[in-house]
């Protein structure tokens, strides 16, 4: 027998593609403007919102039947903000250098729309192991726009990917330099983030008409 | 038996209990982490001390921002730091523990007109002296805070800065090592005046090969977090100015 079924299999491939988190259900805008500067950064967020919502998801699902509905956004709030918490302490105490890293998107991930998102849609109404799954899911269908993001905005803004110069020397007028090439300031600002999001999703939306929106 | 969750009391309840359970987990692990995280923070500060007076383990390519090792770091910062003064007033005394003074909580005293102290750490390296001092201001999103070291021409050896929460990719960059470098060998000074150091967007100088200009090329995208540095640095350099006179080669 699979490990996964067929079923759970699509929890995992959905995110990736036709229902994407970013750019079908159009949750966690805000962070893939603010933090997509660097190819670095993204990555960073996208592993820690893997945690955060393969655990969150997982600890929602074990409590969905006793979450009184009329507070279930505040308690689904306060496991979000638990357990990033837990995780900042723990690594300020034995990871220092790392939490220095991450500090920044502790806030980032508490406010994350994907993570209330998915608590909301899936893990209330769904199994632990399936909410682990569809955690995990989305939260790569939301690292894969981030990168893609990421990618091109550290490429065309300071013409370096994970920090490292890749066109050349933009000072000292080597590589692609040297052509007359200049990087682009725009790429680096957050308006840019969503001009690169917007051609993804016409790009996806043209390869599969199905996902267009009637209106 | 089903429990009815929709019930006011049950919701009462549940939120009460929620509040224990999450409030003992998280005062537990902040207390039995305590002592970790603050020597970690120590450490931290003594490394940043270090790392602006030069002593890093730094590459000579401009790459990545290194700092000592935390497990030599204490003796490292034992054997460069020569004196740890405190000013208060017009006094100056000697205090070992001085680079644990929290600047945040003095800057706040000097705002509500009580007593404040203010940290000064005297670094040799190489038979030159340093005078670090530290900064704290405010960047675009949240805290701001570094280490500026001078000599006694008053010309920059080297800087630190860190802070809490600017943009990554943005403002965040001011700790990236390209960043600190260029104030290497800027001046505080303008003629005689204590100025201090801009970051400035239209000067023209990417390289910063002008050294005495006040100013160093700011960073694409962090308008404000530049704006914070220029102005944490014209504020610690007029809060220590007094100081700044006296160890001043004239």
């Amino acid at each position: 027998m699979a490990l996964l079924s067929k079923k759970d299999t699509n929890l995992i491939t959905d995110p990736l593609a036709d229902n994407n988190p970013i750019t079908i259900q159009v949750l966690g805008i805000c962070s893939a403007l603010a933090i997509t500067a660097e190819l670095k950064a993204s990555l960073v967020m996208a592993i820690s919102v893997m945690f955060v919502l393969g655990a969150g998801n997982v600890v929602i699902s074990l409590m969905r039947n006793i979450i009184p509905s009329k507070i279930r956004i505040i308690v689904q709030l306060i496991v979000v903000a638990t357990l990033v918490i837990i995780v900042d302490q723990v690594l300020k105490a034995f990871a220092y250098e790392l939490s220095k890293t991450l500090a920044v998107f502790v806030g980032l991930i508490i406010t994350n729309c994907i993570i209330m998102g998915r608590f909301e849609a899936f893990a209330l109404a769904n199994g632990p192991w399936r909410s682990f799954l569809d955690g995990i899911g989305n939260s790569l269908g939301y690292g894969v726009i981030l990168v893609i993001v990421g990618f091109f905005r550290e490429l065309l803004g300071s013409g370096t990917l994970f920090g490292i110069p890749v066109l050349g020397d933009p000072i000292a007028k080597t590589g692609l330099y040297a052509t007359g090439y200049e990087n682009n300031g725009f790429m680096i600002i957050p308006p840019a983030a969503l001009i690169v999001v917007g051609i993804i999703i016409w790009v996806q939306r043209s390869r599969n008409p199905a996902l267009v929106e009637e209106n | 038996m089903a429990i009815s969750t929709d019930k006011n009391s049950y919701t009462v309840i549940f939120a009460a209990v929620m509040v224990v359970v999450v409030g003992s987990i998280l005062a537990f692990l902040a207390s039995a982490l305590r002592p970790n995280i603050k020597e970690n923070e120590r450490f931290e500060k003594q490394q940043n001390i270090l790392y602006a007076m030069g002593v890093n383990e730094n590459g000579d390519d401009a790459g990545s921002v290194n700092f000592i090792p935390t497990d030599v770091v204490e003796d490292e910062f034992a054997s460069y730091i020569k004196e740890q003064l405190v000013i208060q007033g017009d006094q100056i005394t000697q205090d070992d523990e001085a680079y644990l003074i929290d600047l945040k909580k003095q800057l706040a005293n000097i705002k509500k007109g009580e007593d404040y102290k203010l940290p000064v750490f005297i670094g040799e390296k190489d038979g030159k002296k340093f005078y670090i001092i530290p900064m704290y201001g405010k960047g675009l999103w949240d805290a701001i805070w570094g280490f500026i070291a001078l000599d006694n021409t008053m010309t920059v050896q080297g800087v630190y800065f860190d802070h809490k929460g600017e943009t990554p990719g943005l403002g965040a960059n001011i700790k990236m090592r390209y960043f600190m470098d260029d104030f290497k060998g800027e001046t505080i000074l303008k003629g005689t005046q204590y100025a201090g150091i801009d970051v400035a967007k239209g000067n023209n100088d990417p390289l910063n090969n002008t050294k005495d200009d006040n100013e160093v090329d700011a960073l694409a995208g962090a308008t404000i977090t530049g704006n914070g540095v220029s102005a944490m640095i014209r504020e610690t350099v007029k809060l220590y100015k007094p100081y700044l006179e006296t160890i001043r080669a004239k």
